[in-house]
């Protein structure tokens, strides 16, 4: 199979690189852009490890064809925080234990983050719903909720806060 | 939450892990993350049979293939290895025979995955298939066509022991019960499928990178495989996306890459398909429990009887290990005077079987604890009082030979009484709705190395230089449980620094010292008294370097809050960085040095066996799970499990309540839904798809209570706090069921079917004697 120029819109920049028509979308973001925060857990999309944000939307990478999403705003974990910022989510899991082995915290987090920028307030059924197609093996998932709950006051007192100058 | 934090500033606090940030922000790096440039890809070729002699390998095609750059065979490399010095019977790639269906014959290195995957094709392997075993009871009665042809009778390993008077002890039981209990097979699952970087040097050395536990027995096998001297070798443990056991002995795909690294002389990567994971397994076995247990009127339990036999898979593994714990951890737990153990380590032609969290002991707690419930009802008691009734006198000496030290179990017992309102559920909750309490317990660490050596399990150094960073070098691996956040607490506790100011290099064999690997709960205790060592060997050389400069005496002084100060006199304190550069005028080099191994007296017994379940400490843990089962369906939803954990101190409650949450968890998956299903050696399941691993949505509430009984000789008091939580869950939940429906379920997973079964074969029983009670024990065995 030849390899074609394709231009990916990849945490906010437009990334070209050259692959087969066939080339999974989680291939090419680790292989191609050296985006290795996306993780392989299994290969029959029912773990969650790969998910990665379409146009805000929780997708997963290892099944779907890197060529169909160009034009796309593509979000890794590398792109959830800003230059040595961490979002919201992402300090969440950090500091609340969500992450211990961290291999499929990447998933979590992009399925937190899209919960979040369309619920911020959501309730512990709503928060376990919006995570059940990601699988944990270490947390039993109780301080994966403490994470989210965490991002989510977190959220909260920013979105009240006055605005500062800076950023 | 941390009680008894007296005094400190960073043992007994909540901190975040020290290597979060990487996680979180995906910049850190697991094994299939590296790539180095020139990297070729590795595949293997597995075995179709169960059971086969190789009559011929051809790779002629395959070697043609534009792309492929080497193929390796077993006779590429036919040093045997394997985890045990007993059990030496795996090889790179099968020599003679393959044993399984998976079983790894050859292997390919080529420019791409795809090219790999078409040479494997293009390999011609003729095989003679053998009459293959499947089932452990059938296999351990095979006159011919052994597995292993130093295996008569396809047993890896028997052990019969016997403390104290088991005859006399049941004849002195009020009530005796005999069952036979089943677990299936169960696979550790972590998120990270294996990966190796097996990197041939211009120097002719070899880098491997690996997703290891054991960075150390790596090393040793990978040098023995490739016929290389180990200090031509260097393991590097990047970051581990969990292991749970699965990673704990050295997986195929590991020497692998290294014969297909040194054959080629390139960097060749190979990384597993989940159904390789499955296929390489090393999970817990299937496992047939045959247990008596006797009990007096009042409760107590006089006498024990197992004959364990576990379906080991293919190779030893750590086979000898398990079935060894099986036995022993029947100690150690309650006081128990007079117990009779038999296991049996069978071969059959499945993938090999070997450590998985709460190692050995899982399978055969569930059976004891289901079967003290039954007992107790039978004797008309409550099961929770009855594990009052039967508790150790700690510290002792247990029959035997393990020595018990710090015992929490107690308060373990009584927090979850007190939290699960046992006294006003047990027994009163509506038909359909039960509760049931189970304990457990864990080593941490086991007191004998897997090779026989005296010298340190674990051995730490700290350097600190002219920046003032304080730098520790341990080789104990982190795998997401904490070890790398434990070592920065110890360390700048001891040094009263900020966690911040301390680095970390880990798990590498050319920088950092020994550790035997993160494996039965190790860590915490040796490395973390490694650690704790180290950092008052450098310490103490620091305070003698100011004591000198202030000119009193060391012990004067104290290392806290980021100074050394005089104790009484304010006037003489030096910051953290002055202090250093005093202490390198005085000493020229500052490196602090720590090792740890275990009292001679933890060491255990001396009869056959006795090597294994010797512990210099263990922790505790009691559970209260209450569940909901629909006696139309058979579904069982599990509300709540209330978990109480002894970790002696939790030096990290945050991580200490991730560890028994966890482990809950995990036991939880295996009580009700987590099954390997085999047909003719086959694994019907092999994927996360077919084999159920928890989600959200089915996952239980549970509350973790961390229990700190302080234990002698653990750091700061520390115990294992990853495992013991594990093997309480899956009998807790049974006995809900029990106390929610009158039926007992013998075989897990505790599926729908089981549930059904069991209610129409108690309707009938209960039908023909006329009983009306809805809570009544049945005392069907389930013959799976």
């Amino acid at each position: 199979m030849n390899k074609e120029l394709m231009r990916l819109h990849v945490n906010g920049e437009e990334r070209e690189i050259a692959i087969t028509p066939n080339r999974l979308l989680l291939d090419a973001l680790r292989e191609d852009l050296g985006l290795t925060g996306s993780k392989r857990g299994c290969d029959d999309s029912s773990c969650g490890c790969c998910a990665v944000l379409v146009d805000g939307t929780p997708m997963l990478s290892c099944v779907a064809l890197a060529a169909s999403y160009e034009g796309r705003e593509i979000t890794t974990i590398e792109g959830l925080g800003g230059p040595g910022e961490l979002d919201p989510v992402q300090e969440g899991y950090a500091e609340m234990g969500g992450a211990q082995c961290g291999y499929c915290t990447p998933g979590f987090m992009i399925a937190t983050k899209a919960l979040l920028d369309r619920n911020p307030n959501p309730s512990l059924d709503e928060i376990r719903e919006a995570l059940s197609s990601n699988l944990c093996r270490c947390t039993g998932y109780m301080q994966i909720y403490e994470s989210v709950k965490y991002a989510i006051e977190k959220l909260r007192a920013k979105s009240s806060a006055p605005v500062s100058a800076g950023r | 939450m941390g009680k008894n934090t007296n005094g400190f500033s960073i043992i007994g606090k909540p901190m975040a892990m020290s290597d979060a940030r990487a996680k979180v922000t995906g910049l850190g790096k697991y094994a299939d993350d590296l790539s180095v440039p020139g990297m070729l890809t590795g595949k293997i070729l597995h075995s179709p049979h169960a059971h086969a002699r190789i009559r011929s390998i051809d790779v002629s095609r395959a070697q043609a293939l534009a792309g492929v750059k080497v193929i390796a065979t077993g006779v590429d490399a036919r040093n045997p290895y394997g985890i045990l010095p007993i059990g030496h019977d795996e090889r790179a790639f099968a020599l003679g025979k393959a044993l399984y269906i998976g079983d790894n014959v050859a292997a390919v290195a080529a420019t791409t995955a795809e090219i790999a995957e078409q040479a494997l094709d293009l390999i011609r392997v003729d095989y003679e298939q053998l009459p293959a075993w499947f089932d452990p009871e059938e296999s351990m009665k095979a006159e011919s066509n052994w597995i292993n042809d130093e295996r008569p009778q396809n047993i890896e390993k028997e052990y019969h022991h016997a403390f104290g008077d088991p005859d006399k002890g049941f004849e002195r039981a009020d009530f005796v019960a005999e069952e036979r209990y089943y677990a299936g097979e169960v696979n550790h699952a972590a998120m990270e499928p294996h990966a190796t970087l097996a990197i041939w040097e211009p120097d002719d050395r070899l880098t491997v990178h690996s997703s290891t536990q054991v960075p150390f027995y790596l090393h040793r096998t990978i040098a023995s495989v490739c016929e290389m001297p180990m200090s031509q070798i260097r393991v590097i443990k990047p970051l581990i996306g969990g292991g749970f056991g699965g990673k704990s002995e050295i997986i195929p795909l590991e020497v692998a890459a290294a014969v297909l690294a040194k054959k080629s002389r390139r960097p060749v990567k190979i990384t597993y398909t989940r159904e390789e994971v499955f296929l390489a397994h090393r999970g817990r076995p299937i496992t047939i429990v045959y247990l008596k247990v006797g009990i007096s009127r009042a409760g107590k339990i006089t006498a024990v009887q197992a004959r364990v036999i576990q379906d080991g898979g293919a190779y030893c593994g750590y086979g000898p290990v398990t079935v060894l714990y099986s036995g022993a951890l029947l100690g150690a737990i309650y006081d128990i005077a007079n117990v009779r153990y038999d296991g049996f380590r069978v071969l059959t032609n499945k993938p090999a079987c070997g450590a998985m969290r709460g190692h050995g002991t899982v399978n055969v707690r569930f059976a004891f604890e289901s079967m003290l419930d039954q007992l107790s009802h039978r004797a008309g008691l409550d099961p929770l009082e009855v594990r009052r009734r039967n508790l150790l006198k700690a510290p002792c000496i247990t029959a035997n030979s393990l020595r018990v030290t710090s015992y929490g179990l107690p308060e373990c017992i009584e927090k979850v009484f007190a939290r699960s309102n046992w006294s006003e559920k047990k027994g009163k909750l509506p038909y359909g709705k039960g509760v049931g309490m189970a304990c457990s317990h864990y080593v941490s660490g086991a007191a004998n190395p897997i090779i026989r050596s005296n010298m340190p399990h674990t051995t730490v150094y700290i350097k600190i230089d002219r920046d003032a960073a304080v730098t520790v070098y341990t080789g104990a691996s982190e795998i997401g449980q904490g070890s790398d956040t434990m070592h920065v607490q110890i360390a700048a506790e001891t040094l009263g620094v900020r966690a911040d100011r301390i680095k970390l290099v880990a798990a590498d064999t050319e920088l950092t010292p020994i550790d035997l690997g993160s494996y039965s709960s190790r860590v915490t205790f040796m490395a973390g008294n490694a650690c704790l060592n180290a950092a008052k060997d450098m310490r103490d050389q620091i305070l003698a370097a100011v004591a000198k400069k202030f000119g009193c005496a060391a012990e004067e002084l104290e290392a806290k809050g980021g100074h050394i100060s005089h104790r009484s006199d304010s006037s003489k304190s030096l910051s953290f960085d002055e202090a250093v550069a005093v202490a390198l005028e005085f000493h020229g080099a500052l490196v602090g040095r720590g090792t740890y191994a275990p009292p001679e007296m933890a060491r255990g017994g001396k009869f056959k066996g006795a090597g294994v379940g010797p512990s210099p400490a263990y922790s505790y843990s009691a559970q209260v799970a209450e569940v909901t089962v629909d006696p139309e369906t058979g579904q069982v939803r599990v509300d709540k499990i209330v978990a109480a954990h002894d970790c002696g101190r939790a030096l990290n409650p945050l991580t200490v309540k991730g560890q028994i949450e966890g482990s809950v968890y995990m036991g939880f998956g295996q009580a009700l839904q987590e099954d390997m299903i085999w047909k003719d050696g086959r694994l019907m399941n092999p994927s996360l798809l077919e084999y159920r691993i928890p989600a959200t949505k089915e996952n239980p509430e549970i509350e973790s209570i961390i229990v700190e009984s302080i234990d002698p000789e653990g750091p700061f008091g520390a115990k294992e706090a990853g495992e013991g939580s594990l093997a309480a869950t899956i009998p807790a939940i049974a006995n809900a069921i029990f106390d929610a429906v009158g039926v007992r379920i013998n075989s897990i997973p505790i599926t729908p079917d089981k549930i059904l079964e069991a209610l129409r074969e108690k309707q009938k029983a209960d039908a023909g004697n006329g009983a009306n009670g809805a809570k009544r024990p049945s005392l069907a065995g389930n013959a799976r």
